[in-house]
């Protein structure tokens, strides 16, 4: 058994707005092992970049704990997360937005390592040039600024960033979504040999299903703020069993001519606002196979088998097992 | 729904934007057609032309800097690149219409979503404005929104609705051909699905030819008839969907199914092609994908492969398959 990197319990984030409280997350408890990467795939708007910023805390939980490696990252003081954040690192969506158009490959990529001085002076020259190295970026753009450059290269600079302090932890928030599929591939190679050779963990958040499946070991499907299952990749895609990953599931367009025919389902209407939520299913009103019952209460997440977690109240009616 | 009859036909098209210090050659060369019905996706990545394509066809490229050098596109009869501006300001919206990428951005934020979709039926159809407005509704309907909200502004819907806002412009006068560039990019899952079938079904309902504008090559698959695959402003492969996925010719087009992860076997390793498109206002003498081919040999770096027809329906662009048992790893081969 592999220890616990992070532990996540009843994580909530509620933003005050002019209409009422917005639920982005709300009560979401996973873990995730050492080297083992978990993918969290929903909708816009479902909560899955909140959740993962509130993990490093670059935005505070309303409630709700977070562990690493055993310690409480909730109830660290401000010096001691300074000191945290050197294992935790995050490599965000956008890296059109992401980099200081004022700082060259070089000073970006210095920056983290020269706020914690666990580089010499005289080694950051050739540090930053072995970080470069291996996130395949030529060396000759070390004095280059971003916008001299295409996307995948910023975000192998984003990469490099992160990777820089030696993290255990990297958060991926949509690392490649703003990618041509041809740059995309290069990068979820990179970041898998990355993970082999310094046995990073991840979190890897994204809204492509193809994606996460190839990327993660357990993947968590989030619905507004909320989990609504969570597996195995392979358990998840086999035998999905709340109707909303149905529906992502079969909502995936595959790029195959002449296979079997599959059977889309449809969803009504579109994610409702997560403002003000009343006490019902949150998918209920969406939801193919709503009952009375959905509308009274809400789901909790139950195990219906090892390592599979579903939150539905008809799940035993739609488990194939 | 398909018919002999041609709808669109494009020959020998070049577009550049001629820059002060450089010229970009966004498309180059490319010929294709498209009959009553039928779909065609137009494949590839950022860069490789097939917006500026889709420009050129509605005569809309941004002059000055783009500036169409050459080739001729018939668009139900009509000759897009002579008719007076008159003209083709009837032809646009009634026989050819857009749906623009970015749904965010492609409504006026200032009249309700009714009045920008009657305004295209006030212009092309000898109609009063109340009963334009009528008929604006009854397309929202279609599209899947209640008629109530034709009062409403953009900002009042979210992403997926507003597509289906833009959707409804488009379709309003019944065109012959639709052009939808990245109609699902900015959408989620679940939206998109819901979006392609809408297509699906107006296509069939109205027998409207689609150029399928994408990157996707999944959404390929489940919507399109035929396929063209663009890179750096050529097309180098084209064929019906069984050609293009089944029977893969040309190696950028291998490079383009291996960078997928495959949903079936999440253990398959990803085979990214390596490098970068290349900068298009400086493309190599020989063809243009040579620098990232692992097939490419010496004759790629100085000759510009032209496309030759394998069968009846598929054409490819590659010089290697002048040497007698060439093929490229995936696929099977035409017999």
């Amino acid at each position: 058994m592999s220890k616990t990197m992070i532990e996540v319990k009843d994580l909530t984030k509620f933003f005050k707005t002019p209409k009422g409280m917005l639920h982005a997350v709300d009560g979401v408890s996973f873990s995730i092992e050492e080297g083992k990467t978990l993918g969290v795939v929903g909708e816009s708007g479902c909560g899955k970049s909140t959740t993962g910023r509130c993990i490093l805390r670059l935005i505070e939980p309303t409630a709700g704990k977070v562990f690493f490696e055993g310690q409480e990252v909730t109830a660290m003081n401000s010096r001691q997360m300074h000191d945290m954040r050197q294992k935790m690192q995050i490599i965000f969506q956008d890296p059109f937005s992401s980099l200081d158009p004022r700082k060259t490959v070089a000073q970006t990529i210095q920056e983290p390592m020269k706020e914690f001085g666990i580089v010499p002076k005289d080694q950051l020259h050739a540090k930053t040039r072995e970080l470069m190295d291996m996130v395949g970026l030529a060396s000759r753009l070390i004095n280059t600024y971003p916008h001299e450059l295409d996307g995948g290269r910023r975000q192998r600079i984003g990469v490099a960033r992160a990777i820089s302090l030696q993290p255990k932890f990297i958060v991926c928030d949509e690392p490649v979504s703003a990618l041509d599929v041809s740059i995309q591939a290069q990068i979820l190679n990179l970041l898998k040999e990355l993970q082999r050779d310094m046995g990073l963990t991840y979190m890897f958040i994204t809204h492509d299903l193809s994606v996460v499946n190839h990327f993660s070991d357990d993947i968590a499907v989030m619905y507004l703020g909320q989990l609504v299952e969570k597996a195995p990749a392979e358990e998840l895609f086999a035998n999905p069993v709340h109707p909303y990953t149905k529906a992502l599931l079969s909502a995936i367009p595959i790029p195959e001519v002449g296979g079997p025919k599959r059977e889309r389902i449809l969803l009504k209407g579109e994610i409702t606002s997560p403002v003000n939520l009343p006490d019902e299913c949150r998918f209920a009103k969406r939801c193919n196979y709503s009952c009375e019952e959905c509308r009274k209460s809400d789901p909790k997440l139950f195990e219906i088998s090892p390592g599979h977690f579903v939150a539905c109240h008809r799940m035993n009616e739609f488990n194939n097992k | 729904m398909m018919s002999n009859e041609e709808v669109l036909k494009v020959e020998n098209l070049t577009v550049y934007y001629e820059l002060e210090e450089e010229t970009v050659k966004a498309v180059n060369d490319i010929s294709f057609s498209l009959h009553k019905g039928e779909t065609i996706g137009l494949v590839g990545e950022t860069g490789a032309g097939k917006t500026t394509t889709a420009l050129a066809l509605l005569r809309l490229v941004p002059d000055p800097p783009g500036v169409i050098k050459s080739g001729k596109i018939t668009v139900c009869g009509n000759d897009m690149l002579e008719v007076p501006v008159q003209k083709l300001e009837e032809i646009r919206g009634k026989d050819i219409a857009m749906i623009f990428q970015d749904p965010m951005t492609s409504l006026n934020p200032v009249f309700t979503v009714a009045e920008q979709i009657a305004e295209s039926i006030e212009i092309h159809e000898k109609v009063t404005k109340h009963e334009a407005y009528e008929k604006a509704l009854e397309m929202l309907e279609m599209v899947g929104i209640p008629r109530e909200r034709g009062g409403e502004y953009p900002h009042q819907f979210s992403g997926g609705m507003k597509q289906r806002v833009v959707i409804a412009i488009a379709l309003a006068c019944q065109p012959q051909l639709l052009i939808a560039d990245e109609p699902t990019t900015a959408l989620d899952v679940t939206i998109q699905a819901q979006v392609l079938d809408l297509i699906k079904n107006l296509k069939d309902k109205q027998g409207t030819s689609v150029i399928m504008i994408t990157h996707d090559l999944g959404i390929v698959a489940e919507t399109c008839d035929k396929v063209a695959v663009m890179y750096a402003g050529r097309i180098v492969e084209t064929g019906n969907l069984d050609d293009v996925f089944n029977y893969t010719l040309h190696p950028y087009t291998e490079g383009l199914f291996n960078s997928l992860p495959n949903i079936n076997d999440r253990k398959a390793e990803l085979k990214p092609i390596h490098g970068l498109m290349p900068d298009p206002t400086n493309l190599p003498a020989g063809c243009a994908f040579e620098p990232r081919c692992e097939y490419a040999c010496e004759a790629c770096k100085t000759q510009q492969p032209e496309l030759v027809s394998f069968t009846d329906t598929h054409k490819a662009a590659c010089l290697r398959y002048a040497e007698p048992g060439f093929h490229v790893a995936r696929g099977k081969k035409h017999e």
